[in-house]
């Protein structure tokens, strides 16, 4: 069961589209910062592979310039 | 950390969040995240608690939310005009620390060489029997305590009454000396009154931020989000001056930077300006300035035992005109290294009447061997405009620690101070006696040790006994390669009060386990005169105990308890009760408890039911007498001081052997010695260890590579750590920076104990050092 945060840069004067757009996916957390052009995102997901798919989903948005990874943990299923 | 969650997936969503923000943190100065309370706070029933923030003299309101007798979440109490419900990365992660598996929750005793656990009342007898045979055989100046800037007023209070009513020693200092005493040596020598005229509200109307080598983004993040939030809004600007370029220089609209030591000359060049273009406000020095000049040359206190009083002699507008002769713009820049375009520029913004302009600053101006000159030189810049003591125009000082301001010099736990007043003054003395009940003649009338003599008599062999509470010296006094070998000498019995082991608890013969913050009710006074209290939020674990209530149980087995005749579960209140009385009046009234457990927080003097934002101008403060606009009540005559203080060099300089400057400083996300936030796993693995920051030219010239170990050393001890180039903050060239929170990387054994002779309080910003690979 994988949890993984990262930061989340708009493109230039898309914070609100990105935050829309990413508040849409399920298995999507998102804190934007109030006063940078930045969002943490963190993904809980239930296996590595569907970790991997809602990434490159995130990395399709056209309101993105860039995703960086900043911790990932891993927990047992049932926990 | 967070047991009490039910919801471990829901504890490892909030660390990751917490990391991002971290990591977002060191991005961008200021960078702050409101909605993160909500997103990060668990579900269930929590009972939110008011109370400031415990790291540091910003003072921000927090919320803990506590969940079965636990604090499960911090978020920004929105109640509070510091902070309107924001945070800093600290502020958000700092209940994270007390359920640390290493939390000192048991009295422990050196026996043979080892620790062992005894019940806390045994722990208090060995003190206060220990305590008095010193006493006894030695002599009441034989003991000594050392306390904070992080302790509660009421902690502060009980201190003070202790060593100075009940025993009659001065041989009390504190961590505040450290950090804050030049702030306070600039206030009494310049307007006879400590702390800020202004308050917050100041950031909301200033024009200009002028920052004196003060890094607001790491230091004070929640009060430099302000400034960039008056940037954005209506184009206030922030000119950055200082030695090294920071995350706030990078979000400044203007940095400048200048040699160690020279901004005593530059802001002589400042002055010079404003007299040379006219831009003196003529008619507000006539009413309301004099002008003053002290000694010089005074040394820099390097040898024990060192001693200097100043001798004040009164000038007039002339001659101080004609000192600044030699600070002309173009003098003062071929050593500054600020070009005479950006001397003219700084003194410009000062210079516009039309423009309101705040100067900040902290630890740059306060460590310094000329600290009170600098702090006199930057009032100087105000009082010769007239901009002070107006809405967003003012100095305004800003403070280090939690209750550097409430307890350290309001309460005064440095060795000349009295709750209200010095030891030297006779009817400050005389009411001391009054209020605490003891003969007069109990409480000397001479100061007896300032911090760093302190250690040096321990070292020496006349402090026989010492006591400290949450303080880590031997991480943060400069030059602990003496003072180490110092404390561990037998001739010293040394007792520790803390909340986690340190490197100083390592020396202590008995060690107390400290309630932390919310584990005790208290109160706080931060940076803008705003005193806040809260009630205690949870239960400490095993026997840890409130630092008042330690000394009050010791006391009273010496045979004061009459002196002491509070209550356990109340003494906050009857502490806070008793110490106000010092400060009854217009000047310095204090609010009562049943106002500041209402609200977040109330400004002194507190006068008629309400906060004074603005002293000594009389349209807001109800203590200016003098029928004018401006009364500085602190003096005598109602006039504040401008001193003609000159520019001397550094105690110890770059040479051919040691050729670097040394500068030392703190990183956002640790609270100084890293006590506490090196036991939070979010910020301790954002930061995890001490580097050394080299300008990229010093480094390739050495052949040094960024992570590389290098030994950075001086004339007393010396240092190992990773390079660090073109990471967080760039040294100018010939300078290196390294932060002090690591116990694993001391650097205070590299620095120098030199001071200012005024304050007493060290300079950490410059020695000379050299630097090669390990
Ligand atoms: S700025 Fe200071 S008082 Fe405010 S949350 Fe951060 S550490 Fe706490």
């Amino acid at each position: 069961m994988p949890i993984t945060s990262y930061l989340a840069h708009p493109q230039e004067g898309k914070k609100s589209e990105l935050l829309k757009a990413l508040t849409s996916f399920k298995d999507c957390e998102v804190i934007p910062a109030e006063n940078e052009d930045i969002l943490v995102v963190v993904t809980e997901t239930r296996d590595t592979e569907e970790e991997n798919n809602l990434k490159d989903k995130i990395e399709t948005l056209n309101s993105l310039k860039l995703l960086v990874l900043v911790s990932g943990f891993n927990t047992p299923q049932n926990d | 950390m967070y047991t009490s969650l039910t919801n471990r997936r829901h504890f490892i969503k909030k660390m990751a969040a917490a990391a991002a923000m971290t990591a977002a943190a060191t991005m961008f100065p200021g960078i702050i995240f409101a909605s993160e309370q909500e997103a990060g706070i668990p579900n269930g029933n929590l009972d939110w608690k008011k109370g400031p923030c415990r790291f540091c003299g910003v003072g921000c309101g927090i919320l803990v939310g506590v969940e079965n007798g636990k604090a499960v979440a911090v978020k920004g109490d929105p109640n509070s005009s510091v902070n309107k419900g924001l945070l800093c990365v600290k502020g958000y992660h700092q209940t994270m620390c007390i359920q640390a598996k290493d939390r000192l929750t048991h009295a422990l005793v050196k026996k043979n060489g080892t620790y062992v656990k005894i019940p806390i009342s045994e722990a208090l007898d060995i003190v206060a029997s220990k305590m008095k045979e010193t006493i006894e055989t030695h002599g009441k100046d034989s003991v000594a305590m050392y306390t904070s800037g992080q302790s509660t007023i009421p902690e502060g209070y009980v201190a003070s009454k202790f060593m100075k009513g009940a025993i009659g020693t001065n041989n009390l200092d504190c961590n505040a000396r450290l950090c804050m005493a030049s702030a306070v040596a600039g206030f009494l020598t310049t307007f006879g009154a400590d702390e800020p005229m202004g308050c917050y509200e100041d950031f909301d109307y200033a024009d200009y931020y002028v920052t004196w080598g003060n890094n607001m983004a790491e230091m004070h993040p929640v009060l430099f989000s302000r400034m960039l939030e008056q940037k954005n809004k209506r184009g206030a600007k922030i000119i950055d001056f200082a030695t090294r370029t920071t995350r706030s220089s990078t979000a400044s609209d203007k940095s400048i930077l200048f040699e160690p030591q020279t901004d005593l000359a530059v802001g002589n060049a400042i002055c010079y300006e404003i007299v040379n273009n006219g831009w003196v406000n003529k008619s507000f020095i006539e009413k309301h300035c004099n002008f003053s000049k002290g000694l010089t040359k005074m040394g820099y206190g390097v040898e024990d035992k060192y001693k200097f009083t100043d001798k004040p002699t009164k000038i007039d507008f002339n001659q101080y005109k004609a000192f600044l002769e030699d600070y002309t713009p173009e003098k003062v820049a071929k050593y500054s290294k600020v070009s005479v375009k950006d001397i003219k520029y700084l003194a410009s913004i000062f210079g516009d009447p039309n423009k309101k302009v705040m100067s900040l600053w902290c630890m740059g101006v306060n460590q310094h061997t000329r600290g009170t000159w600098m702090n006199n030189i930057i009032y100087n810049i105000h009082l010769l405009t007239g901009k002070i003591s107006q809405p967003g125009n003012g100095p305004f000082s800003l403070t280090g620690q939690p209750s550097a301001c409430g307890t350290a010099r309001e309460v005064g736990t440095f060795t000349h101070k009295l709750p209200k007043g010095v030891v030297m003054n006779e009817k400050h003395r005389a009411l001391a006696a009054k209020i605490w009940k003891v003969p007069v003649e109990r409480i000397p009338s001479k100061p007896t040790y300032h911090a760093t003599e302190m250690f040096r008599a321990v070292d020496r062999g006349n402090i026989k006994f010492i006591w400290t509470q949450a303080v880590n010296p031997l991480v943060s006094l400069p030059k602990t390669s003496r003072f180490r070998p110092g404390m561990e000498k037998k001739s010293c019995f040394v007792v520790v009060s803390d909340v986690f082991p340190t490197p100083t608890s390592d020396v202590a013969d008995v060690i107390l386990p400290a309630s932390w913050h919310i584990e005790k009710s208290g109160l706080y006074g931060n940076s803008e005169r705003r005193t806040q209290h809260w009630n205690k939020m949870v239960e400490g674990p095993g026997e840890t105990t409130p630092d008042a209530w330690m000394f009050i149980e010791v006391a009273k087995r010496m045979g004061y308890g009459d002196l002491f005749p509070y209550s356990k579960e109340n003494h906050v209140e009857e502490i806070y009760n008793e110490y106000r009385q010092f400060h009854e009046g217009k000047k310095h009234g204090m609010a009562p408890l049943e106002v500041l457990k209402e609200q977040s927080g109330a400004i002194w003097p507190y006068v008629d039911g309400k906060s004074t934002q603005w002293r000594f101008n009389a349209a807001h403060d109800p203590a200016c007498s003098n029928g004018e606009d401006f009364h500085f009540y602190g003096k005598p005559d109602g006039k504040a001081v401008i001193w003609q203080r000159p520019y001397e060099p550094a105690a110890e300089s770059p040479d051919t052997a040691y050729p670097f400057w040394l500068n030392t400083g703190r990183v956002i996300e640790h609270w100084h010695t890293g006590s506490m936030t090196r036991r939070i796993p979010v910020l301790h693995k954002a930061m995890p260890n001490a580097y050394a920051e080299l300008h990229p030219k010093d480094a390739k010239a050495l052949g040094i590579r960024n992570g590389e170990n290098i030994r950075v050393s001086s004339r007393r001890g010396s240092c190992v750590l990773p390079a660090s180039i073109n990471e967080r903050g760039l040294p100018t060239q010939g300078q290196v920076f390294v932060p002090f929170f690591d116990e694993n990387m001391l650097i205070n054994d590299v620095t120098l104990d030199a001071f200012c002779p005024i304050s007493k309080e060290p300079d950490y910003k410059k020695c000379a050092v050299k630097i090669e690979k390990a």
